[in-house]
């Protein structure tokens, strides 16, 4: 119990004094989530719109997929990008194994499709006059689809937010294509893994308590938005 | 000028617009009147180039609308459509009213100047910066309004405008159309329900009955000259009544209804079936079998039983069975004077110019 606390005291100090390695360890976490989120973005917005907004054979099957991917166990998704980028893998000449682009990839295709739904469901919610109304004052496709983007902001950015709290906190894929490697792949979830295994406690105290206040501010943020949306 | 040549749209087995042709002349306010789910939405929809029509034409100002992406863009852009619901964007009503604009690629002081302008035309300056989902229904469709006005269309369909909001609110949407046509000279397509309205605002009127145009003409030719049966009991007309023609003379028609004999300023084929209305105040009562005061010019007088008295305002609505039953208006002294009660015998009388003799 005291080795417990102990820890807990040394994690405050190993905080509060910014230690260099927690610190830089928390900031290469935040980049490769963030990047791999933005990128998320972009890929799942007009995919989710493309998907909702047209009609095709199998779309009930491809929301089918999208749904069950929802909780791919990240080991799986570790697994099939580590296949893709190995040096054996179609994509190994591009030297991304153990690298934080892999892990950006790698994260990315881990949240794509609980965005892809998230956002999908968001374009549900709005009215079809709403759109209508928007093609009859003379929109383009693209103007259509910002529009209507900007209309369903609030669920959007929640879809965002969630996808971000996802890969922020996976810790398969990061150690099988990151390889956990000290000031290079090394990221929270990871290093806890490591640390704990060797039974460095005050440490990995310290960099669990910043993922937890990573997700409080995620929730915190997400609840300010559907707040938001509700006024 | 909007010439409509065909049109039909079909949706599985169901045919919700069939063979609509008309033409819709520049700087008119053409009213579209219908029953619910008669096809007016769909025929409004197809003219803003929002469905596509299973068959036939349009032709918007000399372009014939071919389905080609651009051109179908360019010729919506030259049109403004209001929709029943109110929609708003989850924006202030500055924003709401200039995404038309933005989306041609207006900018800056223009941008601004033709916004504050709209929102000045349906009335409601110093509301741009309020936020429009707050405002109430009759405010949105203003806002609505202003947003399609803004553009400045040669066009604005504008369908069922007034389903979803109160009397005052409907009042002040009816004076915005009037102003917007005879200020700018757009031509407006409204569809509608509301009978009174379509004839309050519209100088030309198209009666859609099951996907079809049954009739089309002026108010007065739509509501006091309907071309069958059905348009006249949609357009509210009294005493309709089913008969042959038994004789014709030289302008002049007798229907035999209900062992009756009724004669009707009209042509019309020997042995034909037809229908007649008379409008209620077209009518008089008299007391009996007493004819002398009768005025000669009423050609028709039939005998009847009053079986039903209500009151209607300042009038007395009487109504009569003469074999079939028939709605007379009076007034209130008349009842008094005649004693009109129930199981009273009466005369009808009615010229033969108050029969109005339609199709079958």
């Amino acid at each position: 119990m005291n080795d417990i606390i102990e820890g807990f005291i040394q994690a405050i100090q190993l905080i509060v004094t910014l230690n260099p390695e927690v610190m830089e360890i928390a900031a290469r976490t935040l980049m490769i989530s963030l990047s791999a989120t933005l990128l998320a973005s972009l890929v799942a917005i007009p995919s989710g719109w493309w998907i909702h907004f047209h009609e095709f054979t199998g779309k009930r099957v491809v929301i089918n997929i999208i749904q069950t991917l929802y909780a791919v166990p990240t080991v799986l998704v570790g697994l099939f990008v580590y296949l893709l980028i190995s040096s054996s893998g179609p994509l190994g000449m591009l030297g991304l194994l153990f690298t934080p682009a892999g892990m950006i990839i790698a994260q990315m295709l881990l949240v794509i499709p609980m965005m892809i739904g998230l956002v999908i469901t968001a374009f549900s919610g709005v009215d079809r006059t709403t759109i209508d109304t928007i093609t009859s004052l003379g929109a383009t496709g693209y103007q259509s689809m910002v529009t209507i983007i900007k209309e369903v902001r609030f669920a959007v950015f929640a879809a965002v937010i969630l996808g971000f709290g996802r890969a922020i906190s996976e810790v398969g894929a990061a150690m099988m294509i990151g390889g956990n490697i000290r000031g290079y792949t090394r990221v929270l979830t990871t290093s806890i893994t490591l640390e704990t295994s060797m039974g460095n406690l005050p440490l990995s105290i310290a960099l669990g308590l910043i993922l937890l206040a990573i997700a409080l501010i995620i929730t915190v943020m997400l609840n300010i938005v559907q707040q938001r949306s509700r006024t | 000028m909007i010439e409509i040549f065909g049109l039909c749209r079909k949706v599985g087995d169901r045919v919700l617009v069939n063979s609509v042709t008309i033409t819709i002349p520049d700087g008119t306010i053409f009213g579209i009147i219908g029953p619910s789910g008669s096809g007016k939405t769909t025929l409004m929809r197809m003219i803003d180039l929002l469905d596509r029509p299973s068959r036939g034409t349009i032709t918007i100002n000399g372009t014939r609308a071919t389905g080609d992406k651009k051109q179908q863009l360019e010729l919506r852009r030259k049109m403004g459509m209001v929709f029943q619901k109110p929609i708003v964007l989850s924006t202030t009503v500055f924003e709401n009213v200039a995404y038309g604009l933005r989306f041609r690629g207006v900018k800056g002081d223009e941008l601004k100047t033709r916004v504050l302008e709209a929102i000045d035309l349906v009335g409601m300056s110093g509301y741009g910066d309020r936020y429009a989902p707050t405002l109430s229904g009759g405010e949105m469709q203003r806002v609505a309004i202003a947003r399609s006005m803004v553009t400045h269309p040669e066009v604005l369909l504008l369908d069922e405008p007034t389903a979803n909001l109160d009397p005052a609110s409907t009042t002040k949407i009816e004076e915005l159309i009037r102003t917007i046509n005879t200020r700018f000279g757009t031509t407006i397509i409204i569809s509608t329900h509301d009978l009174d309205q379509g004839q309050r605002i519209a100088h030309r009127i198209a009666v859609v009955i099951g996907g079809m145009i049954t009739q089309a003409g002026t108010p007065e030719e739509v509501f006091h000259r309907p071309m069958n049966s059905e348009i006249a009991k949609f357009v509210g007309l009294e005493n309709i009544i089913g008969g042959t023609i038994t004789k014709t003379d030289e302008g002049l028609v007798t229907i035999s209804t209900h062992g009756k004999e009724v004669e009707a300023v009209s042509a019309g084929e020997l042995g034909s079936q037809v229908f007649i209305s008379i409008h209620p105040d077209d009518i008089t009562l008299h007391s009996g079998l007493a004819t002398e005061n009768m005025s000669t010019s009423a050609r028709n007088c039939i005998p009847g039983t009053v079986t039903v008295t209500t009151l209607s305002g300042p009038f007395v609505l009487v109504t009569l069975d003469c074999g079939f039953p028939l709605k007379v208006i009076v007034t209130r002294r008349s009842v008094e004077e005649l004693g009109i009660q129930p199981g009273k015998e009466m005369q009808a009388c009615f010229k033969a110019s108050a029969v109005h003799v339609m199709k079958s």
